[in-house]
């Protein structure tokens, strides 16, 4: 577990910052630029002192202002990867790798060989940073940052610098740490998609202070989320489970709630926990049950409640048996299937509109 | 060989003088310039100004301040000389350190540019990958202001072949012992027909600054390649 309750003032406002994420789970810590977010991985990692405040990890203590506890940066165990890489200019890239392996203390995990293999990195050893992509400067940043046998690895916007192609080429090393290492991260981002993909846990910030906290699913329907995101990119996350292949569409059979989606994807175990999302805008709300219609998904349900949305449509949430979900329906459709709390609904989702995020912890 | 005696004798003491002098003084003008760039303290615009002072003042001055100082019933020469024997009057030892004191703040200057353009994320990523205080100085920050050191020494070892008021007040001018090249060339100016030594002694100079100019540019070349610059 680790724990974060710090606060600093800083010159525009005042940092107010707890949470606390289970491990091994990773956190996003999501918000506009500028609300704070930097700050305090920086704290976590003793690079920034906060006025007052308890950074835990586990059982150990890394700050205590109460008890006048501050565990040096360089002692603290956490592996940092920066916006901007920082590799050592005057270092190859094996003895940039090199440098937080030699260092490291406590119990070693992972060995100069994994990281290479894990990251691919056979081919860049040699190198000098200069001759690096940004991507690949990433990628050894991260390998540096691991080798150094971290109990926690922060991670501060690493694929802000990259274009979307060069994200595509950092994101699935990330997945893969994620599920194989089971290692602990912080990661920071402004990008919700990067956060959809890796994160466990969200914490939402603005101007310094915490907004929401909570699993990827319950702050995917907070409203507080959807002053951060584009409109079109509201909805449910939802964490499924595969029950199979399905013979006779090709399509993978996903559970979610009490119900059953259609996802396009194929060849996973059954029992494997399948992230998925249901944009909003691309669901469909029935007062009866739909018949002779193309679309492959029908959730059943309960509306559980209607809020406004933009100038002419409301967001209708639907219990599909302990799951939410959410769709958006003009106004007018509100009025004319008189939707109110409590009435049984079915939710259409085309297959062809799911998102298959990932499929998480396929060993776990 | 196509110079005199004494000419070789110059040239071979310039040379050492030199050498003594950017030993010395290049570990303290690293702690100076970091103390200068990284600290901050009351008094450290006092302090960069002492270090600047030579730059500002008559070279005759500082020799003049030295005697005072490091003479042997001087305040710093006379303990010197009692409690660890060094004696730095009219001796060579004595023209380093003149030369020392004259080209310090060249050294100090161009060793901060260099510690001032590090990015300080650098030293901060090595934190957080275990390296503490000193590592981190010898590891990271050290190598990256190489160039600056580098460029220091090298100037600082141009200026400490050329200095002339401060060694002639400090430690006159006694052949084979402090007589540098301009201190030389300046003897063989006093004398009737020593135009002609004046002259070969001045090409000599210039030579050696050309020659100097040059490894200086070829170790810059090395160094940026190495860092990717």
């Amino acid at each position: 577990m680790l724990q974060v309750a710090v606060s600093k003032q800083l010159d525009s406002f005042n940092l107010h910052v707890s949470f606390d994420l289970p491990t091994p789970g990773v956190v996003a810590l999501f918000g506009p630029s500028g609300c704070g977010k930097s700050t305090t991985v920086n704290i976590i990692a003793g690079l920034t002192q906060p006025d007052a405040g308890r950074v835990m990890l586990d059982d150990g203590v890394l700050l205590d202002t109460q008890r006048h506890i501050n565990i040096a940066a360089e002692r603290r165990r956490i592996g940092y990867v920066f916006q901007d890489a920082r590799l050592f200019p005057h270092l190859k890239v094996t003895a940039n790798l090199q440098y937080g392996e030699k260092r490291a203390a406590g119990r070693r995990y992972v060995s100069f060989d994994d990281v290479v293999d894990l990251l691919e990195l056979e081919s860049l050893l040699q190198r000098r940073t200069h001759q690096l992509s940004g991507g690949e400067r990433q990628r050894v940043a991260i390998g540096r940052a691991l080798l150094s046998q971290p109990q926690l690895l922060l991670l501060d916007e690493p694929l802000a610098s990259l274009d979307q192609e060069r994200s595509e080429e950092v994101l699935p090393y990330l997945e893969t740490l994620r599920d194989q290492l089971a290692i602990p991260m912080v990661y920071v981002s402004h990008q919700f998609d990067e956060v959809l993909r890796l994160a466990t846990h969200i914490v939402l910030m603005q101007s310094g202070t915490v907004a929401a906290q909570g699993s990827i699913g319950e702050i995917s329907l907070d409203r507080r989320l959807r002053s951060l995101i584009a409109a079109d990119a509201v909805g449910a996350v939802i964490d499924g489970m595969v029950l199979g292949d399905d013979a006779a569409s090709g399509m993978t059979r996903v559970r979610v709630g009490s119900g059953e989606l259609q996802v396009p994807a194929s060849g996973l175990k059954p029992g494997t926990a399948m992230r998925i999302q249901l944009l909003a805008r691309d669901i469909i709300v029935s007062t009866r049950l739909p018949e002779h219609l193309s679309v492959r998904n029908n959730l059943e349900g309960t509306i559980t409640a209607i809020a406004d949305d933009e100038a002419h449509s409301d967001l209708v949430s639907i219990d599909i048996g302990g799951t939410e979900i959410m769709a958006r329906v003009t106004k007018a459709a509100t009025r004319e299937l008189k939707l109110v709390p409590g009435l049984p609904a079915w939710a259409l989702v085309k297959s062809v509109s799911l998102r298959p995020i990932s499929a998480l912890y396929p060993d776990g | 060989m196509w110079l005199s005696p004494s000419e070789s004798e110059a040239l071979t003491l310039s040379l050492s003088v030199a050498t003594r002098s950017v030993v010395v003084s290049l570990p303290l003008a690293i702690l100076f310039a970091w103390i200068l760039t990284r600290r901050q303290f009351p008094g450290r615009t006092l302090l960069d100004a002492v270090v600047h002072l030579p730059l500002v003042l008559p070279p005759v001055a500082v020799g003049y301040a030295l005697l005072v100082l490091f003479g042997t019933r001087g305040l710093i020469g006379a303990w010197l000389e009692r409690a660890l024997g060094v004696e730095l009057i009219f001796n060579r030892n004595g023209a380093a350190l003149a030369t020392a004191v004259m080209s310090f703040p060249l050294m100090v200057r161009a060793i901060r540019i260099s510690l001032e353009n590090i990015d300080r994320g650098l030293e901060d990523a090595a934190r957080t990958l275990g390296a503490g205080r000193f590592d981190r100085f010898a590891t990271v920050t050290l190598p990256l202001m190489l160039p600056g050191v580098l460029a220091g020494a090298i100037t600082a070892f141009s200026a400490a072949l050329g200095e002339f008021g401060a060694v002639i007040t400090f430690v006159s001018n006694i052949p084979g012992e402090t007589r540098t090249l301009p201190l030389a060339l300046y003897s063989a100016l006093q004398v009737p027909d020593g135009e002609s030594a004046a002259a070969r002694l001045a090409l000599l100079s210039v030579v050696l600054g050309l020659g100097g100019l040059l490894v200086a540019e070829w170790f810059a070349r090395r160094v940026r390649r190495m860092l990717g610059r």
